[in-house]
């Protein structure tokens, strides 16, 4: 039976704990506005320039004669996986599954022979990694999206991969990162960058929503573009454009997702630190209750026997 | 109601404009040209410079600066890609210069091929921030 006073502490404790979660659930709701508005914002970039490119690819005869990052490398033995985590944890399952996704990944290319290098982005990745994959991890970036993601420190990885890619330290290279699609929910998404799927025309035209419901009036255009200065150089220069707002793209929803995430944790650790508080009181009540009772029964029946 | 074209210039960040302009004049990488509605369909890549948009009297009235980026011009819209775009009256004189300066200095000591490609890429840029406001001090006397 714990003491009157040893309840009392445990109720102070857990109410401060949920002050602090709910302090931080505030803050990750004011984040995740902001990340909102600003991975809306980025929408349109990333759309325009789908448009573009697969306008551009539409004029090419063969993929043959397309750049590296487009056509491959034409080897398929040497994986790249850039794995997006948050620096910081309770986030509910956000790191955790990631990486999960992440190991069965590695396990699977380990299987096929494959050799595998990863590219961590946020500390609790390659926290989670370093105990079985710890030979693989090539770098880790930290703080990238501290304050938001930004465009930059995107900018940055794209040429850095890009500088990799060139060097063919590796041929394939896939992002694993969590897509936003509620504050309560996140989605893990694996999605291949280099090389670059090409999006199909056609397909997109007859299925509307995909490409931003832009395929139908343009598509009669493509082919039809004046080039400066060539179709080559074009390419060229777009693709590695293209592969930053990859990347951009990937950090804007996984720091959305990151800030979801953690509101939620931090919404279930608050109402969690409530019911405990109501059970520590009504423990704590009783048991006061019961020193009184017990003192009142001693002092009646010391009175009774004068 | 004169003819116009639905100009668009988008960064990662935002859609920073969307309006209809009847003349706009973009630094193309093989020269400057201008885009007039109904042009014809092309597709080209921008090196810094100014993007001056025209209004009906043929007179500027805005200039936004961009350092790299594509432009997509179809008969009824003309999109512009860039990084990062600025408003040239929001650029000032030393900005301008300090980066020039930086940027000659960092050609100087550069002594690999790629750093030294780097470093002229950016001294392009920032001979184009200059041009782009002296044109703008010339422009307003």
């Amino acid at each position: 039976m714990p003491s009157l006073k040893d309840l009392r502490n445990r109720i102070t404790s857990v109410e401060s704990t949920r002050k602090i979660t709910s302090a931080m659930k505030m803050v990750a709701g004011s984040k995740l506005k902001r990340a909102e508005t600003s991975a809306h914002e980025g929408r349109p970039y990333a759309q325009r320039m789908e448009r573009m490119l697969s306008d551009l690819i539409g004029t090419l005869p063969t993929l043959d004669v397309a750049p590296k990052l487009l056509a491959g490398s034409g080897k398929d033995s040497s994986h790249l996986l850039i794995i997006i985590t948050a620096d910081r944890g309770l986030c509910g399952g956000f790191n955790v599954n990631i990486a999960r996704a992440a190991r069965r990944r590695i396990e699977a290319l380990h299987a096929q022979g494959k050799q595998v290098k990863i590219l961590c982005i946020g500390k609790k990745g390659r926290d989670s990694l370093r105990r079985y994959h710890g030979e693989d991890i090539i770098e880790t970036l930290e703080n990238i999206t501290r304050t938001g993601a930004k465009f930059g420190p995107a900018r940055d990885i794209s040429r850095q991969v890009r500088n990799m890619f060139d060097n063919g330290e590796f041929d394939v290279c896939t992002v694993i990162f969590n897509t936003f699609k509620s504050a309560m929910s996140q989605e893990v998404t694996v999605k291949q960058i280099i090389p670059f799927p090409v999006p199909d025309v056609a397909e997109k035209a007859s299925a509307p929503g995909v490409a931003g419901g832009h395929g139908g009036e343009d598509a009669p255009l493509a082919g039809t573009y004046e080039m400066e200065p060539s179709e080559g150089h074009l390419l060229a220069a777009l693709l590695p454009a293209n592969l930053s707002v990859q990347i951009f793209g990937a950090l804007l929803e996984s720091y959305a997702s990151e800030q979801g995430a953690r509101m939620t944790a931090m919404d279930n650790a608050t109402r969690n630190a409530g019911d405990l508080i109501d059970r520590l009181k009504l423990n704590y009540n009783r048991t006061r209750q019961a020193a009184i009772t017990s003192e009142l029964i001693e002092i009646i029946s010391g009175a009774e026997a004068v | 109601m004169e003819e116009t074209i639905r100009f668009e210039i988008v960064t990662p960040a935002k859609l920073m404009l969307s309006e209809e302009v009847p003349l706009v004049v973009l630094p193309g990488e093989q020269g400057h040209f201008g885009v007039l509605p109904r042009h014809a369909p092309l597709l080209s890549s921008l090196r810094p410079g100014t993007i001056e948009i025209y209004d009906g009297k043929m007179k500027i009235t805005q200039q936004i600066f961009v350092e790299t980026g594509f432009v997509e011009v179809t008969p009824e819209r003309c999109t512009v890609l860039a990084e990062e775009a600025i408003p040239v009256q929001e650029i000032t004189r030393d900005f301008a210069e300090e980066r020039l300066k930086r940027a000659s200095d960092a050609l100087m000591v550069a002594d690999t091929f790629g750093v030294r490609v780097g470093a002229e890429r950016e001294l392009r840029a920032a001979e184009a921030m200059c041009e782009a406001v002296d044109m703008m001090e010339k422009s307003r006397g």
